[in-house]
């Protein structure tokens, strides 16, 4: 694998570079937390963060998008589409974890029928991994087949060694994208000492959780009462989904004045009780309990049997912002450990 | 690349109300661009997303059957947002349409085969098409005895009066009718979808049974079934969920690791018990 080295002083002059020619979407200090923005000077970003209060799934997949825009007439309806961005995309510095949840978006929009619009964005779209040195409270990657410095998935991936990184070069796409900078291409021995990083932190972050095999268990454990218990101080706020680099739910609505509208993607939840009620009544997931073990099973049975990998990626948003402290470390180790009590 | 998103315009050609309290009517749709007919290629069972502009889109079966081109039937019972502005709209106003989704009944694997439809509500719409489909000039001699078990709560509940007309005279197809109530004038049968099931159902051997209905009609409609031997893989349900994209990405429809927009709505006996699921009926 190739590797290039850039020092950290000249990540700021890179990023204005970049700005030329790219949306450059990149870690940004605000309002005492981080939020991925697009940014308008390198200087405007920040490496040095543990990660971001929202995962930058919304690069790729708005929080709220229009679809189209109609206007009626006596003949018909003219449908048309929104105006895309032209410039290609940069989503720089974006942690492991977020890079897997944006490889669980691309198996359920880029499977067919494809997506057209997450399609559009994402074949555009260079990603610049940042592995992370040391976990923080939360954190639990490691559990769930990820890594602080798993570098699939992305396109050049970055590495802390001191005052420079490594950039590790993943993808044809990062050879292409690397192809004007001048790099120096790295030393064997840094490249060796960015593996030891690697190591290090992979090693600091052990799994508290055994994922493997939980497939059958949480699948037996289905009509258990044990989900009403676990999820009894819920409150459905739904923040868990939202903050999901994986949770890709969404609703479709009408907004229209007269006779001209738009059709709008918005992000939903399988933990809001109206989420699955049919209007003529019937609701299947009525209770909080039947929707968290939606959310469960979504993420360690149904998510991996349907696209090959598990709907979590270990980022910890749903631990750290629960308003209730329900962590979901301790809801998988009391399904899984407690055995199938019946 | 097709937009799966972008809603078709269709306009409606006539509006018919099917039952006695006005709540579900028939409507007639025909594409305004003939070449989006040629893309809507639908089977019996299949459903597709028809927009109000302005309220919203919701999922219905079709209730015609692709082998009367040229127009589109669903039968719409008013209960929500989108259901209740259609239920304003009439002759000329112009709806969209998303479509078709789903896998249909896997008509198929029925071939050379007995088949017993049995429906029960308005449930009955893509029974309906079915029926039509399979009793189709060209369609008719490719499957064998063809009875049809459709239950409403009174006689002025049952939908498609004129088809009902129409297949009871014809000798090529049984009918059975029945009503949770009488009226004066009624001679059907009376009784539940199940118990009539009991007692009219054709012999299981080499025999298919497809059914819809409301909930508690599938429900008790089942163990009638296995006891009449009917094997978990030769019963096929048509499921109802809440379903919006119709693509299997939004995620409101599943069941288990099954989107009922995608794999379904019509999924084997069998296959149903196979999956890890929410109580669907």
């Amino acid at each position: 694998m190739k590797a290039k080295i850039i020092r950290k002083k000249d990540i700021s002059g890179f990023l204005d570079r970049l700005i030329q020619a790219y949306r450059v979407y990149a870690p940004v200090m605000q309002n005492g937390y981080f939020l991925f923005k697009t940014i308008k000077s390198g200087s405007e970003a920040s490496l040095n963060y543990h990660n971001t209060k929202m995962s930058p799934k919304d690069i790729l997949f708005p929080q709220s998008e229009v679809l189209f825009r109609y206007q009626l007439d006596k003949r018909g309806v003219e449908i048309d589409a929104p105006a895309q961005d032209e410039r290609d995309l940069v989503i720089f510095g974006i942690r492991p974890c977020d890079v897997r949840g944006i490889q669980a978006l691309d198996k359920v929009f880029s499977k067919n029928p494809k997506d057209p619009y997450f399609e559009e964005r994402r074949n555009r779209t260079v990603i610049v991994g940042l592995g992370c040195k040391e976990n923080h409270n939360g954190c639990f990657c490691t559990a769930v087949g990820g890594g602080p410095c798993a570098d699939d998935g992305s396109d050049l991936f970055l590495i802390d060694i001191g005052d420079e990184y490594l950039i590790r070069v993943i993808s044809d796409k990062g050879e292409v994208f690397l192809k004007g900078e001048d790099l120096p291409d790295a030393e064997t021995q840094k490249i060796a000492f960015a593996a030891v990083v690697a190591e290090k932190a992979q090693d600091a972050l052990r799994p508290c959780v055994e994922v493997q095999g939980s497939e059958d268990i949480l699948t037996q454990r289905f009509n258990d009462p044990v989900w009403d218990v676990i999820s009894e101080k819920c409150i459905g706020c739904g923040v868990c989904t939202y903050l999901c680099p994986t949770c890709h739910c969404f609703d479709i609505c009408d907004e229209a004045v007269n006779k001209e509208g738009k059709g709008i993607r918005i992000w939903d939840s399988c933990q809001y009780p109206l989420f699955t009620r049919q209007a003529s009544g019937p609701n299947p997931r009525d209770t909080v309990g039947k929707r968290m073990r939606q959310r469960i099973m979504h993420k360690f049975v149904y998510f991996p049997d349907e696209q090959g990998m598990l709907g979590c990626t270990g980022c910890g948003r749903c631990v750290i912002e629960c308003p209730v402290n329900l962590d979901i470390r301790e809801v998988l180790n009391i399904l899984l450990r407690t055995g199938a009590a019946r | 690349m097709k937009n799966p998103y972008f809603p078709l315009p269709v306009r409606i050609e006539n509006v018919l109300v099917e039952t006695e309290d006005k709540n579900i009517k028939t409507f007639t749709l025909s594409f305004i661009h003939k070449e989006n007919e040629e893309q809507f290629r639908y089977r019996p069972g299949q459903f597709a997303e028809l927009t109000v502009f302005g309220k919203g889109e919701a999922p219905f079966g079709m209730a015609s059957s692709p082998t009367q081109p040229g127009f589109l039937e669903f039968s719409i019972s008013k209960v929500g947002v989108v259901t209740n502005a259609l239920h304003q709209m009439s002759e000329g106003e112009i709806l969209g349409i998303r479509g078709p989704f789903g896998n249909g009944y896997p008509s198929e694997t029925f071939k050379g085969k007995n088949v017993v439809l049995i429906g029960g509500g308005f449930g009955f719409s893509t029974l309906r098409a079915l029926t039509n489909y399979m009793i189709e000039e060209t369609n008719r001699e490719e499957f064998k005895k063809i009875t049809v078990i459709y239950g409403a709560r009174r006689p002025g509940f049952l939908l498609y009066k004129s088809d009902l007309e129409t297949w009871q005279n014809r000798s090529d197809i049984q009918v059975f009718l029945t009503v949770d109530q009488d009226d004066i004038g009624w001679h059907g049968k009376v009784g539940t979808v199940p118990v009539v099931t009991r007692e009219v159902a054709p012999d299981a051997e080499n025999t298919y049974a497809l059914v819809c209905g409301p909930p508690a009609m599938i429900k008790y409609t089942l163990p009638v079934l296995k006891e009449l031997n009917f094997p978990n893989e030769r019963i096929f349900l048509s499921l109802e969920m809440r379903m919006k994209c119709g693509i299997g990405k939004c995620g409101r429809c599943n069941i288990g690791s099954k989107y009922v927009c995608q794999d379904g709505p019509v999924f084997s006996y069998a296959e149903i018990l196979n999956l890890t699921s929410d109580d669907i009926f």
